[in-house]
């Protein structure tokens, strides 16, 4: 069982490397790997998610080197829900380029399961710098993924994406070797062991450590001010590829979960975490007020979304946690979903996705329908599961001492969208002019995008258990004892 | 030695932030190449500077730290992609945008 593993770092390697061979010759080889792969990461993802389930932690030893001395894979809650998130999201991505995106520039194939094998491998790894070499994985393919399709716009917002992101690896770089130095492991759980044992002078070390590292994951999750890099990137992607990147963000949030519940010592690190979510959400709302842009207002629904699921995380309660990871999933697939969506739409009308009147959508009944739904879901309406997620969200602040700030921020967010978003919905398929529509609607790439917008839906549907499962998250991460002897073994380890 | 190699990274590090904070391409690779000679550097010392020690556990101590060697390395190969990478990249940038400032509007095709 432990090596299942290994299979969702193993499987987009191996297929990966294989499309690279055979990414020029044929398109359908390539797309059928590409997709039996994808299948069959979602197979695992969903088999370890039921592994997890019950609270057991699984670690795996990658070439039989014990920890703290090898690197070692851990499985818990968190992490399968990960995976599993993010084998759903690639699957339907997967499913709208085999449209043909995917023949608008070489490898995209291969680049996509190298995304993949660094997503995995994020959520995985127990050991840090393990984590920084995943990063550069996913990091690397999604320069390439960004910029795939080229054309200007495209260079622009990859030349500084892929800038901010090489001062972010240094600096991730710099906090490693810090912790190295002072801790002289970097296994996550043995340094969550040692930092209890610390002499009291080096403890400022540690904190200059976990700041650089908040540095690092926030500018992965856009956190303001690091936030500039997301919405010229995101909105310039091919639609696979920006709904790919949804989750991108979610990596940084997974990252600062992982990191700081298991770096005692560190709460401090909590108001820091909240005043830039909130201020990220504020920023979050000006922007998609202003954007005149479909695709440019989904950009800025993620950051919307990085405000409220780090706010929630930055409560540090198993409740604000528990609500930030049904946010998170929620917020994922839905944005996702618009992603595609407002590719559909931009691809019917002659202005494309720019929020001007022209010409109705052809099939506007059912884009028009999948667009409500979405955006009833992005903003947070009721019965969708983006208003659960706020309300676990919000209900978590009950008793803290910020829950005037988070509760005004969070809801003029949701203000803030719902304009934005009848607005858009509004020109885009009422205000339109009665000329006949540019292109046939491609049907079947509106397959993906139905099923995750409708995520708004059916995660609605499956609130109770998915809450459930997440709370149950929250509980466990809030409670490092466990995830250290699962990978160190009773009693510590072996020196 | 800890002075010289500490004042190494410091220079190498400030160099790399005001090339970083130059608006054209050229400057900024450059000081991404510098950034991460600093951060190799301090990586390095992060196992402690030594001299004439074995880092093999097998022979009679004192011993040096092997692994920041093995990190830096790793450190360095990963570095050295990313600058090609990015060389590349703003090549392209300077041939589609028609300029070497990394804000530069182009004509949008």
């Amino acid at each position: 069982m432990n090596l299942l593993l290994v299979l969702p770092v193993l499987l987009p390697l191996l297929s990966g490397a294989a499309l690279l061979a055979l990414a020029r010759p044929a398109l359908l080889p390539a797309r059928i790997v590409s997709v039996a792969s994808v299948t069959a990461q979602l197979a695992v993802a969903v088999a370890l998610l039921t592994v997890a389930a019950d609270g057991t932690i699984v670690s795996y030893a990658v070439g039989d080197w014990p920890a703290p001395f090898g690197i070692t894979l851990v499985l818990d809650r968190l992490s399968a829900l990960m995976l599993t998130l993010a084998a759903l999201l690639a699957f339907f991505a997967l499913l709208h380029a085999l449209g043909g995106t995917d023949q608008k520039g070489a490898g995209f194939h291969a680049l996509f399961q190298f995304q993949l094998l660094g997503l995995n491998g994020a959520f995985l790894t127990g050991d840090l710098f393990n984590l920084f070499v995943f990063f550069e994985i996913l990091l690397i393919a999604s320069y390439t993924l960004l910029l795939h399709g080229g054309g200007a716009a495209r260079t622009r917002a990859g030349l500084h994406y892929v800038v901010l992101n090489l001062v972010g690896s240094a600096l991730f770089l710099l906090a490693v070797g810090v912790l190295y130095g002072v801790l002289g492991t970097l296994n996550m759980a043995d340094i969550a062991l040692r930092v209890t044992t610390l002499p009291a002078e080096n403890a400022v070390l540690i904190e200059a450590a976990a700041l650089l590292l908040l540095a690092v994951f926030g500018l992965k999750a856009a956190l303001v001010p690091l936030h500039f890099w997301l919405a010229p990137a995101y909105a310039s992607a091919t639609a696979p590829v920006a709904a790919l990147f949804a989750i991108m963000t979610k990596v940084g949030a997974y990252a600062i979960l992982r990191v700081y519940t298991l770096l005692p010592g560190t709460e401090w690190i909590a108001p820091w975490l909240l005043w830039g979510a909130l201020i990220t959400l504020l920023v979050a709302g000006v922007g998609l007020l202003a954007s005149r842009d479909l695709r440019t207002q989904v950009a800025w629904l993620v950051l919307v979304s990085v405000g409220t699921l780090l706010a929630g995380v930055a409560l540090f309660n198993s409740a604000g946690v528990g609500g930030a990871l049904y946010y998170l999933v929620h917020t994922t697939l839905v944005s996702g979903g618009l992603f595609l969506l407002a590719d559909l739409v931009g691809l019917q009308r002659r202005e494309g996705s720019q929020l001007v009147s022209g010409e109705y959508p052809a099939a506007r009944t059912w884009l028009g329908v999948l667009f409500l739904v979405g955006a009833a879901a992005a903003a947070g309406l009721p019965p969708t599961s983006g208003f659960l997620g706020k309300v676990l969200v919000m209900q978590a602040a009950f008793d803290t001492p910020v829950l005037p700030w988070l509760w005004t921020v969070i809801l003029l967010g949701g203000l803030a969208a719902l304009l934005a978003l009848a607005r858009a919905g509004s020109v885009v398929f009422w205000k339109s002019a009665q000329i006949p529509a540019v292109a046939p609607m491609p049907w079947l790439r509106s397959v993906p995008a139905a099923a995750l917008v409708s995520a708004g839906l059916w995660l609605a549907v499956l609130g109770g258990p998915l809450a459930a499962y997440t709370a149950a998250t929250a509980t466990q991460l809030l409670a490092p004892q466990q995830y250290v002897s699962a990978v160190l073994g009773e009693g510590g380890p072996a020196r | 030695m800890e002075v010289l190699v500490a004042v190494s990274v410091g220079i190498l590090v400030a160099c790399a932030v005001y090339l970083l904070l130059r608006a054209r391409s050229f400057s900024v690779v450059f000081g991404l190449v510098l950034l991460s000679y600093g951060t190799n550097l301090f990586l390095f010392a992060m196992g402690r500077l030594n001299t004439n020690q074995v880092p093999l556990t097998s022979m009679p101590g004192p011993y040096t730290d092997p692994l920041p060697q093995a990190l830096v390395l790793t450190a360095i190969v990963i570095g050295f992609a990313m600058t090609a990478f990015v060389v590349v990249l703003a090549l392209r940038a300077r041939g589609i945008l028609g300029s070497d400032k990394v804000d530069e509007k182009g004509s949008d095709v």
